[in-house]
């Protein structure tokens, strides 16, 4: 009798621990599959940001981002909406104001701790369940819903898919702006809508990993390819390696225990960049590769070019010398 | 600190200030056609009045000290400025839509030392860098930069960083990317600035060389024309809001150029070498003091 007892119990609980398997399971490899996403993402805009020296607008569009998504907590209205609307106008208004300014560090400094009061003053006017159900700042505990991931892929599929149609005038106006502007490139266009791509992308990143810690995703990996390769094309692939490493990585560990998911992907993404930055200085000291080629090109001459006879003064000038 | 003096035109007579090409490429359609062409910056008028021709595989160097115009010069040729007045062509059209015959060789700048890009990839941006999506063709633009890298002599240091590569390099293949195009037109800004003897008769060597094989048009800003000079059709010399236009025998003399400056102005010659002086005695009012050497 006790023994039939005890089967009965351990068979509901052995059903419900296998319904609970079923659903982490889904969780989880929602999850997983948006982590993979956000890495192939963040590794792919992380170059581009970079190249163009966006580090720390990406932190202000993230603090814009969490107002927004604080914004439509408070109002009712969808989370990733809020969060889109947010960086994208953050992004929009860096983008047109122009980032290569000087001032324009200084306008991202005022812009971050403004957006931030902003969400923060948002979530505490909310009065519902915000800390457990959005950690939009530190980013969230495993828990993708099928709807969330669907838009996270659609809208990371657009980002991918704009960036590759314009890959090479991207990098050319990133690199060299002023030159790519003398080709006839729309520097200044593909500027605001690389500005627009980023928006979208430090949105979906902030669903995952936090505003605060968008930066682990966006740079990091980006500038561990760096460190490693000057290849544009190497450094696109090592920078989606490490995403991937950091994103999916970060989500298994995190599957152990109540731990948000952004400290295992920050900690794995900051220890690729050291090991990176290890091997880079390792090669700078032994190879120094920079002094062997500049060695070797000083002692060739152009086709066709004679050395310089060194007569006559080389001070001579044409103009009234300054 | 500079006066704002408009000037209607060029003062001051002489076959310096004819737009004519030379007649051997008369009756074909000038590269470069300016007509009555002023910039100006607020009430600061740079140049104005300029009528300028610069025929197919001409060479024509723009001269004059910091602050003149020669950078906006070439920026209006490239469709980046406007002019304030007057019209522009290059290649017979307006210069944006020619942009992608033009090569370009911007005023020195180095690259940030982790610049993700090697020495081919900034050569190769010259090539196919303005094409929309990604490159589907990699063998084909690989051969083309490696022929590029050999012509300017840089196939050494193809694989290195551009940003650890020295201004001499650096400048040799900003030529290479200017060249990849095939263009018609050449405009190089300070081309040879901080060069060494050496390379700066290495990049203007490679300048000549494109005009000499393709019949492109060079226009060629410089401090200094000694380097340039044995290649050197004609002279844009830009001062004091004012211009000469003319060959090098035309503009490079004292008494051109002391009208020109409105002062006292020596050129002197040695060893096929040229120098512009002002005379210490100077009391007259030019642009900027450290044009004139004491
Ligand atoms: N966009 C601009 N707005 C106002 N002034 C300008 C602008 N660009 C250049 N200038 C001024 O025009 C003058 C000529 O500049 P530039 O063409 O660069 O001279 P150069 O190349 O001969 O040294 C300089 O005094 C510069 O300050
Ligand atoms: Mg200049």
């Amino acid at each position: 009798m006790i023994l039939a007892e005890i089967d009965w119990s351990s068979f509901l609980s052995s059903v419900f621990v296998f319904d609970d398997y079923g659903e982490l399971f889904v969780l989880v490899r929602n999850s997983l599959w948006a982590g993979a996403v956000l890495g192939l993402v963040g590794g792919v805009v992380g170059t581009f940001v970079m190249m163009r020296d966006l580090a720390f607008a990406v932190h202000g569009i993230a603090e814009l981002s969490f107002a927004g998504a604080a914004a439509a907590l408070l109002i009712g209205a969808d989370v990733i909406t809020g969060s889109l609307v947010g960086s994208v106008l953050a992004a929009l208004i860096m983008g047109f104001t122009g980032l290569h300014a000087r001032e324009g560090n200084s306008f991202v400094g005022v812009l971050m701790p403004f957006g931030l009061g902003l969400g923060i003053l948002f979530l505490s006017l909310y009065e519902g369940r915000s800390s457990n159900k959005f950690s939009l700042l530190t980013g969230q505990i495993v828990s993708v819903s099928s709807l969330q991931l669907t838009s996270m892929v659609v809208l990371s599929v657009l980002v991918l898919a704009v960036l590759v149609a314009v890959w090479r005038p991207l990098t050319f106006a990133s690199t060299d702006p002023f030159v790519a502007r003398a080709k006839g490139l729309p520097v200044r266009g593909l500027s605001i809508l690389f500005m627009v791509l980023l928006g979208v992308s430090v949105a979906l990143s902030v669903q995952i990993v936090g505003a605060l810690l968008v930066l682990a995703l966006l740079i990091t990996p980006a500038a561990a390819a760096m460190n490693l390769t000057s290849s544009p094309g190497r450094t696109v692939v090592l920078s989606v390696l490490f995403a991937e490493l950091a994103m999916v990585g970060g989500i298994l560990l995190a599957l152990g225990g109540n731990i948000p998911i952004s400290p295992y992907v920050t900690t794995i993404s900051f220890a690729l960049w050291l090991v990176s930055r290890v091997v880079r200085a390792v090669r700078e000291r032994s190879a120094s590769y920079r002094r062997a080629v500049t060695a070797t090109a000083t002692t060739t001459t152009p086709r066709g070019a004679v050395a310089a006879d060194g007569t006559g003064a080389a001070t001579a000038s044409s103009t009234p010398a300054p | 600190m500079q006066p704002a003096t408009p000037r209607t035109g060029p003062a001051g007579p002489g076959p310096q200030n004819d737009a004519a090409a030379p007649a051997t490429a008369a009756d074909a359609a000038p590269a470069i056609s300016l007509r009555d062409a002023e910039l100006a910056f607020g009430d600061r008028v740079l140049w104005s009045g300029l009528n300028l021709d610069v025929a197919p595989g001409e060479y024509l160097a723009v001269l004059g000290a910091n602050g003149t115009g020669k950078t906006s010069f070439l920026k209006v040729l490239l469709g980046l400025l406007p002019l304030t007045s007057g019209t522009v062509s290059v290649a017979g059209t307006r210069p944006r839509v020619a942009a992608a015959h033009v090569g370009y060789v911007p005023q020195q700048r180095g690259f940030p030392a982790r610049t993700p890009l090697r020495a081919k990839d900034l050569v190769a941006q010259g090539v196919d860098g303005h094409r929309w999506g990604v490159r589907l063709h990699p063998r084909r633009v690989n051969r083309r930069v490696a022929e590029l890298l050999e012509r300017v002599g840089a196939t050494e240091y193809a694989d290195a960083p551009v940003g650890l590569l020295s201004g001499g390099e650096q400048q040799r293949l900003r030529v290479a990317q200017a060249l990849a195009a095939d263009p018609s037109v050449m405009l190089c800004d300070e081309a040879l600035l901080s060069l060494d003897l050496h390379h700066q008769h290495v990049v203007s060597e490679l300048v000549h060389e494109q005009r000499e094989r393709h019949g492109s048009t060079v226009v060629f800003v410089t401090h200094d024309v000694n380097p340039i000079i044995d290649h050197v059709d004609r002279i844009l010399y830009l001062a004091n809001g004012s211009f000469r236009i003319g060959t090098p025998d035309e503009v490079l003399r004292s008494d051109v150029l002391s009208q020109l400056y409105g002062t006292d102005i020596e050129v002197l010659r040695s060893n096929g070498r040229i120098l512009v002086a002002g005379r210490s005695d100077s009391t007259h009012h030019t642009d900027s003091p450290e044009e004139i050497i004491p």
